[in-house]
């Protein structure tokens, strides 16, 4: 988050990487999802690289003012749906996305925060969520620190005891690569972790596919997973019936 | 009388008022489509029937042509699909598939349609009516000014109806049912008796179109006794009141070949017959499908002959048998009966086709489970379009239907004068070459200055299109006075025009083409810097764009405020002049197919569309240039404004791939039912809605034989891909697909 002094109080201003207005996926209902630039992560199968950076951002917005576009949705998500902060890590800029939460709050729209757990750790942003999207990048240390890149699962471990101590619901996310996490191993770890948890309503694998390829490219990047295939939809299928039949609580199992 | 037998009311026996007997008499239904009954054994044969001859016509262009009669009520005797199964009959001619000629509204597209067909028409008929006969478009030719026929030739206002049938004109074929023909003639002889002022011109042309009017009242009686029926009393049970208003339309479409021969309203009214004999116990809700499958069968039958050219921009053999389904009552009560779930069905019972043109009028307060009924038909068949009810019904009232694509009516008290369109983004590069046709060099717009300098600045270019529009404005009701002066003369809609009241309303609907690449240009002139590059001659025949500009379909107003300024500014122009018999005036935003031949004919524009390539359908923004996903583009649409502006329609056309609009069936009808409420809550007037995968379409490109059905809504219809130029295919396949996941 950047702040700039105006001549009478502190203007806090956001970085947006994107904006889609008709998200299906990220939340219930029909949202609007909000792409917020940086990330401190670096995921080995990351399809948004041009996120990571917060200085390469594209689109800079006043909380009033994103909320105001927000709102001018209203009409397709007022009965079902809301808004859904993604990235990047939102948590990277918890502040300017409370400032909007509030605001927000006050027209009753629903809230998401779809995040990897690692940034800012924002109670009063947390405790005004409807919805926490949390994707957990590995339930395993080991191999947490091999796809962020991170030294340590602290911060994600603090982030859900957080949330878990307001009592958030929770919509689990885990992306599975080939190689890399598609084992039945990975899916019994998983299944352990969201069964320590309380308030899953959903657990759901996202196959991951190589759509960011050309995104590498353009920006002169090596492709961490080049040669790796995305994970066939049958596959993503059966280890996802896996996972529900080892969930304590089935219903959660999307 | 046996045939009223509980009905309920009074005021609809004394004169002609089919609304209120609707009103006073139908069952509004708000349950779910579980009633649904699938085909019978004989609609399954019937269809059958069809689809092998839509293959052999597809073949060969047209199935056949009946070559020794012209157009006509009663041309032609008896025509069915197959005798024994046929439960609703009646063909345009004695055979199914086997188009009119109809040389009324002009010789030359005849002539060229059998060239194409290689056919020849009889030589006596031929020969008499060229010697006996004036056609619409010799009289259109003989009063067109020099302006006009640049205009046209320039490709500033196209797709005239100047050379054949002017369409958009909806008879009220349930008078037909409700009351029996000869009611219907005696009250337009008490209409014409009443008419005594012939010192005025006005009073002596409708006697003489009133008596044209019982002429053909009469002779649809005489049409529906070839098939055995006697339709001079009104219908007594349903089977006849399909039967009946089929007669009605028929004489429709076999006098005429307008562009659109839309059908109306018809499904909430036939249902109080439907529930009238379930209740008596002498229907099933089987039969009661039955009829719904096989009255639709034969309005997916409808053909007119057409020139390749008239193909080139309305792809794929287009007759919009337009149907309206649903809307409200009042504010609280809609006029969804189980009949609307039915006609809907029929996509299910006999497959998706883009015939008849299924429009349901959507409202905020349409029953839940109907919403969802349609979003269900809508995933998966693609041939539903929607407008919305609330702000259509404020200005038609409760009993108004779609002619064409988006073109309201009151049903039987308004008639439209249909005025294709004039394109927008051609009038701009006229504002800055000072009327000056890009591709020809020739002066199309006369009395301009072009505009000078290294950099076009908008308000320089803004001021000068206005003038053009004004000067357009001028052509554009010339033409179309002159257009339907000579239709009335020598093409009247006799059977159509005696199914309205005598004294009918007049609406002439304007259009545009081009909006989007028009609002885009003026916004990159006004947010970025445009230099042109001129030729030797002057005329600026490219652009360099330097900066960035919003663009229409971003939900911002910065560029959206340009195109709302656009089209005030053609309307108000438009209603400085006034309209032959008094007609309102309204405008359009909407191409259906030509916006692909439009763009072929206008030069590099401004917002960085290159010479030729098409432009945008209707008022969809430009393909790919909406960054915001889906919801911003319908935003952007949705600030076009329908009342006083664009009465005559703002057509959007929606493409979507089946994930992008959730995980699950359930889930991609709520929210397809959530996208509607959201867009029509903001008073937009139409969406099309396609929800289906790209790749499937760059497959149906190339592996046409796959698809034989495949169905997709362009600009206001429903087409079968298959049917369109490999051109449009590329056209569609481009447009903004909303695929983010």
């Amino acid at each position: 988050m950047k702040k700039c002094s105006n001549t009478h109080q502190i203007v806090c201003v956001g970085n947006i990487s994107s904006i889609e207005t008709m998200g299906m996926h990220d939340g219930p209902g029909v949202r609007v999802v909000i792409f917020m630039q940086g990330c401190a992560l670096r995921c080995l199968y990351c399809h948004n690289p041009e996120t990571w950076n917060m200085q390469e951002t594209k689109q800079q917005y006043t909380p009033q003012e994103l909320v105001q576009k927000i709102l001018r949705y209203q009409p397709y998500f007022q009965h079902n749906g809301g808004v859904t902060f993604s990235g990047g890590e939102p948590l990277m800029q918890a502040e300017f996305i409370y400032e909007c939460v509030k605001r927000l709050k006050k027209h009753n729209v629903h809230v998401a925060l779809d995040t990897a757990g690692v940034g800012t750790l924002h109670e009063p942003l947390l405790a005004l969520c409807d919805l926490i999207i949390l994707d957990v990048k590995a339930s395993e240390e080991t191999l947490y620190k091999t796809i962020t890149g991170q030294k340590s699962m602290q911060p994600f471990l603090q982030f859900v005891s957080k949330v878990q101590e307001l009592n958030k619901p929770l919509w689990i996310r885990q992306v599975i690569v080939p190689k890399v996490n598609n084992s039945k191993h990975n899916i019994e770890h998983l299944a352990q972790f969201v069964n320590t948890l309380h308030n899953v309503q959903k657990v759901e694998l996202l196959g991951y596919h190589t759509l960011g390829v050309d995104k590498y490219k353009q920006q002169n990047m090596a492709y961490p997973l080049q040669g790796t295939p995305s994970l066939e939809e049958k596959e993503k299928q059966e280890l996802q019936l896996y996972l529900q039949a080892l969930l304590k609580n089935k219903k959660s199992a999307y | 009388m046996e045939a009223w037998k509980n009905f309920k009311g009074e005021k609809w026996k004394q004169t002609i008022d089919v609304a209120t007997f609707i009103k006073e008499n139908y069952k509004e239904y708000k349950g779910d489509e579980s009633f649904l009954q699938g085909p019978t054994e004989k609609t399954k044969k019937v269809w059958a029937t069809c689809e092998k001859l839509f293959v052999k016509e597809n073949k060969k262009g047209v199935l056949d042509i009946e070559l020794n009669k012209i157009s006509g009520i009663n041309s032609y005797g008896a025509g069915y699909i197959c005798k024994q199964d046929d439960v609703v009959v009646g063909l345009q001619t004695d055979a199914p598939l086997k188009r009119i000629v109809n040389p009324y509204g002009g010789m030359r597209m005849v002539e060229k349609s059998l060239e194409a067909y290689h056919a020849t028409l009889n030589k006596s008929i031929y020969a008499h009516f060229k010697e006996f006969r004036k056609t619409h478009n010799d009289g259109v030719f003989d009063a067109y000014t020099p302006e006009i026929r640049a205009a046209r030739s320039a490709g500033l206002l196209t797709g005239l109806p100047d050379s054949y049938g002017r369409g958009r004109i909806i008879g009220d074929y349930r008078r037909v049912a409700l009351y029996g023909i000869d009611k219907l003639i005696e009250e337009k002889q008490k209409d014409l008796l009443a008419i005594t002022d012939v010192s005025l011109e006005a009073n002596i042309r409708l006697r003489e179109e009133v008596n044209e009017q019982i002429k053909a009242l009469n002779e649809i009686k005489l049409m529906a006794k070839t098939y055995g029926f006697d339709i001079s009393t009104p219908a007594k049970n349903a089977q006849e009141a399909f039967q009946w208003l089929y007669f009605g339309y028929l004489a429709a479409v076999k006098e005429n070949n307008g562009a659109a021969m839309s059908l109306g309203r018809t499904s909430t009214f036939l249902d109080i017959y439907i529930e009238r004999d379930l209740a008596e116990g002498t229907l099933t809700e089987q039969q009661a499908q039955e009829l719904v499958d096989q009255f639709i069968i034969k309005l997916r039958l409808v053909r007119h002959l057409r020139t390749p050219e008239y193909d080139e921009i309305f792809a794929g053999d287009p007759t919009w048998v337009t149907e309206s389904v649903g809307g409200m009552l009042t504010d609280k009560k809609s006029l969804v009966t189980k009949n609307s779930f039915r006609y809907l069905h029929s996509l299910i019972n006999l497959g998706s086709s883009p015939e008849p043109n299924l429009t349901v009028l959507w409202s905020q307060n349409l029953p839940s489970a109907f919403k969802k009924y349609c979003a269900k038909i809508s995933i998966l068949t693609d041939a539903i379009q929607y407008e919305n009810d609330d702000v259509m019904r404020p200005i038609y009232g409760n009993d108004y239907a779609i002619a064409c694509c988006v073109s309201a009516m009151k049903l039987g008290k308004q008639m439209q004068f249909f005025g294709a369109r004039c394109n927008l983004a051609k009038s701009l590069l006229y504002a800055i070459n000072g009327g000056v046709d890009e591709k020809s060099g020739k002066v199309v717009v006369k009395g301009l200055q072009p505009i000078s300098g290294e950099i076009l600045h908008y308000a320089d270019v803004w001021k000068a299109y206005k003038q053009v529009l004004e000067r357009v404005a001028k052509v554009y009701v010339d033409a179309m006075n002159i257009i339907h002066y000579m239709h009335d003369k020598y093409a009247y809609e006799r059977g159509q025009m005696a199914l309205h009241d005598t004294h009918v309303e007049r609406l002439m609907a304007f259009g545009m083409a081009g909006l989007s690449v028009a609002a885009d240009s003026l916004s990159a002139m006004k947010y970025a810097q445009v230099k042109p590059v001129r030729n030797e001659q002057g005329v600026a025949v490219d652009f360099v764009t330097e900066g960035e500009f919003p663009c229409f379909g971003n939900d911002d107003d910065r560029v959206d405020a340009i195109a709302v300024d656009i089209v005030k500014t053609f309307i108000k122009a438009l209603k400085k002049h006034p309209l032959y018999k008094g007609a309102k005036h309204t405008l359009s935003a909407l191409t259906i197919t030509s916006n692909v031949m439009y763009g072929k004919k206008t030069g590099t524009t401004p917002d960085g569309r290159k010479a030729g390539e098409p432009f945008a359908p209707g008022a969809n923004p430009m393909h790919g240039r909406d960054k915001n996903g889906a919801l911003a583009s319908l935003n952007s649409v949705a600030k076009i404004p329908y009342k006083d502006v664009c009465e005559d329609g703002v057509s959007n056309t929606f493409s979507i791939v089946p994930n992008a609009l959730g995980t699950d069936a359930q889930q991609r009808i709520n929210n397809l039912v959530q996208i509607l409420d959201g867009y029509f809550v903001q008073n937009a007037h139409h969406i099309n809605v396609n929800v289906l995968n790209r790749e499937l379409l760059i497959d149906a490109l190339h592996h046409p034989e796959k698809y034989p059905t495949l169905t997709i809504r362009v600009s206001g219809y429903a087409v079968n891909f298959n049917k369109l130029s490999e051109n449009h295919k590329k056209e569609v396949i481009a447009r903004t697909f909303h695929e983010k996941m």
